[in-house]
């Protein structure tokens, strides 16, 4: 895609000139909060959306004047959009049947798909006989076998159960891979983009702020948005004092000091301190150590595998803290404390105009509306 | 809100069960006893009088030929409707012309206008020496008879069954089309296969609907019918000439064939399979070009505006004559046939003012009875398909047999009779409009509203009737105009008192001396009056809601 544009009503912006490439047999995902115009990114690509401005590209070829049946694509809706008036397998082999081709070829691809899919026994089933998981399944096997090589999702597990989600992301991805296709998956779940994903763009309001691998978003985010959307973060609230080789200082709210590898910013910045929770180390006490903080335990949380604990500094800022539970000693709500982090681990931001908590919002509130 | 004393009596004895039973109890008893049974006891109050049909091979003639020829009308008209209709809904519902709105107006238009005045303009447009007939050199281009009473009722059923599937369309979940799109259809190949099956209980609806508007109007039948005879001309005729046995005869036969078509319908419609598998997907595709569908939706609306809007507004021109050629002083004036017109209008009004306020009592029970099954599902679902034969059934075959059942009882007026056999065309209107609508109220809201502790009539005066009330409103303004525009039952139950499209109905006939410039004018007024209480009510309904 280039410099794709697409406003609806004539004032909302869905999609602000979007450039984005995804390459050949990748899995790529469209990450971002609901209303940031990655399902209709993903609509221009089908056709089923005409964009204001811009190319789009499948294969090297310019498909903007193409219509959706033309484009060689397959589609999975979010609400799977199956036929209600036809089984199954009238489901299935539909695009081979619209296609013309022979009946023998669009039974056997129809065979294969729902064997893959596992659902071949259920062929004489309506979609209102399926679970959510089935319905699921069906509708990808039904874009597959219309010989797509290129797969659009349009949040695939968006209605399935918890359980069901977790397991079936990864029956996507194996399915996608073992196929030889490519796909473009898109959805509001970080935790399934960055699971089953080769590379992911990070949208907000009709940009993409990001795109990298799930390790690069993860540990280097390039935006605040990102670094909050993407995983868990703490910010807190700065200035930069100094700059020096390789290290900044910063000094926070209640004149706490700290550093920071990350050298983007200049002395004197508004700035916004980034750290995982993960990054954190805890301690009793009052431990002088480099990057370290004191605070007191406020609230803490089991969470099988981790223990989280929120921690009110003495310039009362509340950093969060997450632990493994099983190898460390638990500290009790009320205790003394020192946390610390790696100057390494952590990200500085400019100070957004709009204010902190406009920028990370994921929601229009009240206030912004 | 506070309470007044009737209200807060009703909100506490609503808690009651007998007291709820009563409610729909005394509902589904009046349902039956002044609507359903009176007629079909009439038939067998009268089923002596049968015979004398029998003796007459001439009227068995008669009769059988005027059946055969409601019927096939009917299914011919509702065939050509759909075909017809189908192209401009899919145009209003789907197009992106910026003439969209104006043509969707239009296609409510005849509507508004009275089937008598849609009857009377029709006439002048195919049979008159100023309409089509003298661009084709024909005097006239179509006869009275048979075809002009097929055009008459094309045109009247046509934009119900356009607003029917524009209605489906418009509910329809795009995203089906979408799918089939994205996996290779060509745009008429996914509306073929995937559209119009979904569609298909609409369809279905808009055909049963042309259907049974075809078989019952009569009207705007009887002025255009000539010496010809379909069921309700014959049935009319037989009625004028005394013959009871005759009218009971045709009558018995109209509500029972087309009840049982009604059933048929209801029951096998939904198993009705439509061809899906087969594609010809170079052809379709062909067929789906933009020169091709601007072609075809250029057509369609030259078949909208020859055929029934054109036809429908023909009568502007004699209106637009009498107004200035003194008539429209007569008609103010009282002078003459215009007298009876004024009297008959009043008629006409008050009867559909009663009509509409019972209907409301006594229907709206039986909606909540039909849409939350309160008697179980067998019982919500038989009530539902007898509430609507009303609707199915010629409305003069029902007044008919109304007017045998209650003449017995000699005490009760005319007017009190016109009302009844209104109660009964109107009814199914009302039901089904309110049965759709509390349907679409989730139950989860009335069940907080109690676990919040509303007692049963609170609920329905707090959550049904506010969530329901564009429906209500929309329901009551059908019934209204269905009221005022209804002819045949009146003809069948009275011959003293006139309503106003009865006394049209005799103008154009030449029973009562009218000109034609009479004619003319007091069509015009029907319609402008008409029209005057719709926008009235459409105010009041848009201000409310």
């Amino acid at each position: 895609m280039v410099n794709v544009s697409k406003t609806f009503a004539k004032k909302i912006v869905a999609v602000d000139n979007v450039s984005l490439q995804v390459y050949d047999k990748e899995y790529f995902s469209l990450l971002g909060p609901s209303g940031c115009g990655k399902t209709t990114l993903l609509r221009i690509i089908a056709g089923l959306v005409k964009p204001d401005g811009g190319e789009v590209y499948i294969d090297s070829k310019l498909v903007n004047k193409l219509p959706p049946e033309d484009r060689g694509i397959g589609f999975v809706f979010q609400t799977y959009a199956l036929f209600p008036h036809m089984d199954v397998w009238d489901n299935v082999t539909y695009g081979p049947r619209v296609k013309a081709w022979e009946e023998a070829r669009g039974e056997r691809i129809g065979r294969e798909m729902l064997e893959m899919v596992r659902l071949y026994e259920r062929q004489d089933a309506f979609p209102h006989e399926l679970s959510g998981g089935m319905m699921q399944r069906v509708a990808l096997s039904r874009a597959l076998a219309a010989g797509a090589r290129l797969l659009l999702l349009d949040e695939p597990l968006g209605a399935l159960d918890a359980k069901i989600r977790f397991e079936l992301r990864y029956d996507l991805r194996r399915l996608v891979k073992d196929l030889g296709l490519t796909a473009i998956h898109v959805t509001h779940d970080q935790g399934e983009a960055m699971a089953i994903s080769d590379r992911i763009a990070v949208m907000k309001k009709g940009k993409i702020l990001q795109v990298g691998t799930p390790q690069e978003l993860y540990t280097n985010p390039q935006h605040i948005f990102v670094a909050n959307f993407v995983g868990e973060n703490n910010f807190l609230e700065g200035n930069v004092v100094k700059t020096s080789e390789g290290k900044v200082q910063l000094e926070l709210r209640g004149g706490l000091t700290v550093s920071s590898s990350d050298t983007s910013k200049k002395e004197g910045e508004r700035v916004i301190l980034a750290v995982r929770p993960e990054t954190f180390t805890i301690e009793k006490g009052h431990e002088k150590r480099p990057n370290s903080l004191f605070g007191v335990v406020e609230r803490l949380r089991y969470e099988g595998t981790d223990i989280r604990y929120e921690v009110r500094l003495k310039n009362e800022d509340v950093v969060v803290v997450v632990r493994p539970s099983l190898m460390e000693e638990w500290f009790n709500v009320g205790e003394s404390v020192t946390v610390s982090f790696p100057s390494e681990k952590s990200y500085v931001f400019t100070y957004p105009g709009r204010g902190l908590r406009e920028e990370l919002a994921v929601e229009l509130t009240s206030e912004m509306v | 809100m506070p309470n007044s004393s009737a209200v807060g009596y009703f909100d506490k004895v609503s808690s009651r069960p007998f007291v709820r039973h009563l409610i729909y109890s005394g509902s589904v008893i009046f349902f039956f006893g002044i609507i359903l049974i009176p007629p079909i006891l009439g038939i067998i109050l009268r089923w002596n009088a049968i015979g004398e049909i029998f003796e007459s091979p001439n009227l068995i003639s008669r009769a059988s030929s005027a059946i055969y020829a409601s019927f096939a009308i009917a299914l011919l008209v509702s065939f050509l409707d759909l075909v017809a209709g189908l192209p401009l809904a899919w145009f209003i519902a789907r197009g992106k012309s910026k003439w969209l709105n104006i043509i969707d107006t239009l296609a409510d238009l005849p509507f508004i206008i009275p089937t008598v005045t849609l009857g009377y303009s029709l006439l002048l447009y195919w049979n008159g020496p100023e309409g089509v007939s003298q661009f084709f050199g024909a005097n006239p281009l179509v006869s009275k008879g048979w075809l002009l009473i097929a055009l008459l009722h094309f045109a009247f059923s046509y934009p119900a069954v356009v607003r029917v599937i524009v209605g489906a369309l418009f509910d329809y979940k795009v995203v089906y089309e979408e799918a089939a799109r994205t996996l290779g259809a060509a745009p008429l190949t996914a509306d073929r296969t995937v559209t119009l099956p979904i569609l298909k209980s609409s369809l279905i609806a808009a055909f049963t609907l042309a259907f049974a508007r075809s078989l019952s109007e009569t009207g705007a039948t009887v002025i255009v019918a000539g010496a010809f005879e379909n069921g309700v001309v014959f049935i009319k005729n037989t009625r004028d000439a005394g013959q009871e046995g005759p009218m009971v005869f045709v009558s018995f036969v109209l509500i029972f064939t087309a009840s049982l078509i009604y059933l048929t319908i209801r029951l096998l419609g939904p198993r009705l399979k439509m061809p899906v598998k087969r594609v010809w997907p170079f052809v379709e595709r062909k067929l789906s070009d933009f020169k091709v569908k601007t072609v075809r939706d250029s057509f369609t609306t030259l078949v909208f505006f020859a055929f029934v809007l054109v036809p429908s507004l023909f009568i502007v021109f004699p209106i637009v004559s009498a107004l200035s050629n003194g008539t429209l002083n007569q008609a103010v004036s009282g002078v003459g046939v215009w007298q009876g017109y004024w009297q008959g209008l009043l008629l006409s009004y008050f009867v559909a003012t009663t009509v509409t306020a019972l209907n409301i009592l006594v229907s709206l029970p039986m909606a909540v009875l039909i849409a939350r099954k309160r008697w179980g599902a067998t019982a919500s679902t038989t009530l539902d398909v007898l509430s609507n034969i009303p609707m199915i059934v010629p409305s003069i075959a029902l007044g008919a047999s109304m007017s045998i059942f209650w003449r017995n009882f000699a005490f009760i007026p005319e007017i009190a009779l016109i009302i009844l056999a209104h109660l009964s065309i109107t009814y199914p209107y009302f039901v089904r409009a309110m049965v759709a609508a509390i349907e679409r109220v989730t139950m989860d809201l009335e069940e907080a509203s109690r676990t919040l502790g509303a007692r049963p009539f609170t609920v329905f005066r707090t959550i049904i009737l506010p969530l329901t009330k564009y429906s209500l409103f929309a329901g009551t303004i059908m019934m209204f105009a269905r009221s005022v525009d209804e002819t045949g039952a009146t003809l069948a139950v009275v011959t003293g008192v006139k309503t106003v499209p009865v006394l049209l109905v005799d103008w154009v006939r030449g029973t009562v001396p009218a000109s034609a410039m009479d004619i003319a004018l007091g069509a015009g007024l029907l319609v402008l009056f008409s029209f005057i209480i719709l926008l009235v009510l459409r105010i009041v309904v848009k201000g409310r809601h």
